[in-house]
């Protein structure tokens, strides 16, 4: 199982437990986990709407590809630390790692 | 006034193919797009990008399916008034709608088809409390008149192609231009980047990277910039004029206001024939939601089908409609 955490706009906090394997990326874990995001183009860094910060394990994730770097340079509240949730796929990688939503709501 | 018997919002490829469903029964469209092309999501995003998932085509790229359905429906003559974003919807005394675009165009019509995929595309707005205030006093999310900005001081704010580039047209127009920039480089084309960089150097602009506009002031017209860098540290700017370029996202717009039922910005319709809870409107395509629903372009086709089954009593209520294949009837036309 690869264990992350996720930080609600509220500031809860919760892990999640994903099977290893699965082909999903972190907008629809956190889709089909019925966080509040908008996601709205579905996955194709289009939006931005699922922007999220990792607050912890950034080193470990694969860099963005120029789609998200330019998606994310759109954002006005986009940090060093900001990544589109669309665009990081669930393995290993996120092991441990702390996730914030900060996309638009529904 | 145009007059047609369906009004389609939304050019995409689900708008295009229900003009083809509603032309087998003899019903006219006109659609409206606010992009000033027809296609949608596939012409204005990704036109070269291949589909795999439409039946009879192991691949088609974006851009052919949408000619090829301009080609289908070429038949049917559909009305067009691309570039115009729809405002108003009005009730008449008959049933029928009258569809006002912000450019004062009309259209009556007996349905509405809302195809609009993911809505409209807005400005992408910073976070700034007070910001819609000081919209049309000083706030402005995109350049139409540069004249405007003649011999005024102009804070611009953002790190993509349209701040750079205005940044570098308005160098020589504007008596004092500010770029704002939330990083210390450019996502823009590096020759843009290179020429708002030797601008600064050269004092024509002033440029601070690594900084967010956190609060802007005036009364009743824009005065001030309030500047908050990485270091914490604080500087206020004397603004005419602020320009947030920050791309656009995607928004339902006015449509939101049309009581239709939404569900996490997508209109609710019954699945019988993707009616909404306002008569004589449908939705369809990515836009619509209900149980079971995938936004797959086959998946708006198919609603296209079904709906135009269901706009026919709407445009002919004293005729019954019998269904019969393409196979039988060919393609007949007006």
């Amino acid at each position: 199982m690869i264990t992350f955490t996720i930080e609600d706009r509220d500031g809860t906090r919760q892990a999640l437990e994903i099977p290893e394997g699965i082909n999903l990326s972190l907008m629809e874990v956190l889709k089909a986990s019925d966080y509040n995001i908008l996601a709205t183009c579905g996955g194709m860094a289009l939006c931005a709407t699922c922007h999220v910060q990792v607050l912890e394990g950034l080193e470990a994730l694969p860099p963005a590809q120029d789609t998200e770097l330019d998606m994310l340079d759109t954002l006005p509240n986009a940090d060093s630390d900001s990544r589109l949730a669309c665009q990081i796929r669930v393995n290993e990688s996120l092991e441990g790692a702390i996730f914030a939503i900060r996309g638009e709501d529904q | 006034m145009i007059t047609t018997d369906i009004c389609i919002i939304g050019a995409g490829p689900v708008g295009l193919f229900a003009v083809f469903e509603a032309g087998l029964l003899k019903m006219r469209c006109h659609l409206i797009d606010a992009l000033p092309q027809v296609g949608g999501q596939l012409s204005e995003i990704y036109p070269q990008k291949p589909i795999y998932d439409i039946p009879g085509y192991p691949e088609v790229k974006a851009q052919t399916l949408v000619d090829n359905l301009m080609d289908q429906i070429a038949p049917f003559k559909p009305g067009f008034t691309l570039g115009e974003r729809v405002e108003a919807l009005e009730k008449q005394d008959d049933g029928s709608y009258v569809i006002t675009t912000n450019e004062g165009t009309a259209v009556q019509c007996q349905v509405v088809v809302i195809a609009g995929g993911l809505g409209c595309f807005e400005p992408r707005k910073p976070e700034i409390t007070n910001l819609e205030q000081f919209e049309g006093k000083g706030v402005a999310y995109m350049v139409k008149n540069p004249e405007l900005f003649r011999d005024r001081r102009v804070v611009l704010a953002g790190g993509g192609d349209s701040a750079l580039d205005w940044t570098i047209f308005l160098a020589d127009i504007a008596q004092e231009v500010t770029l704002i920039h939330r990083s210390d480089s450019f996502r823009g084309a590096p020759d843009s980047a290179e020429k708002v960089v030797e601008l600064a150097r050269q004092g024509r602009i002033k440029l601070l990277l690594q900084s967010n506009i956190t609060s802007i002031h005036g009364n009743g017209h824009l005065k001030e910039v309030s500047v908050t860098a990485k270091d914490k540290s604080v500087q206020i700017l004397a603004a005419d004029h602020l320009i947030p370029l920050f791309g656009l996202t995607p928004k339902l717009g006015p449509i939101a206001d049309w009581g239709l039922h939404i569900d996490k910005s997508a209109i609710s319709v019954n699945t019988v024939d993707y009616s909404t809870n306002v008569e004589r409107i449908y939705a369809i395509g990515d836009i619509n939601t209900y149980p079971g629903k995938l936004k797959l372009i086959l998946c708006g086709f198919h609603e296209a089908a079904l709906m135009c089954q269901s706009a026919f009593h709407y445009v002919y209520p004293n005729q019954k409609l019998s269904f019969k294949y393409t196979t039988v009837n060919g393609v007949p036309t007006f």
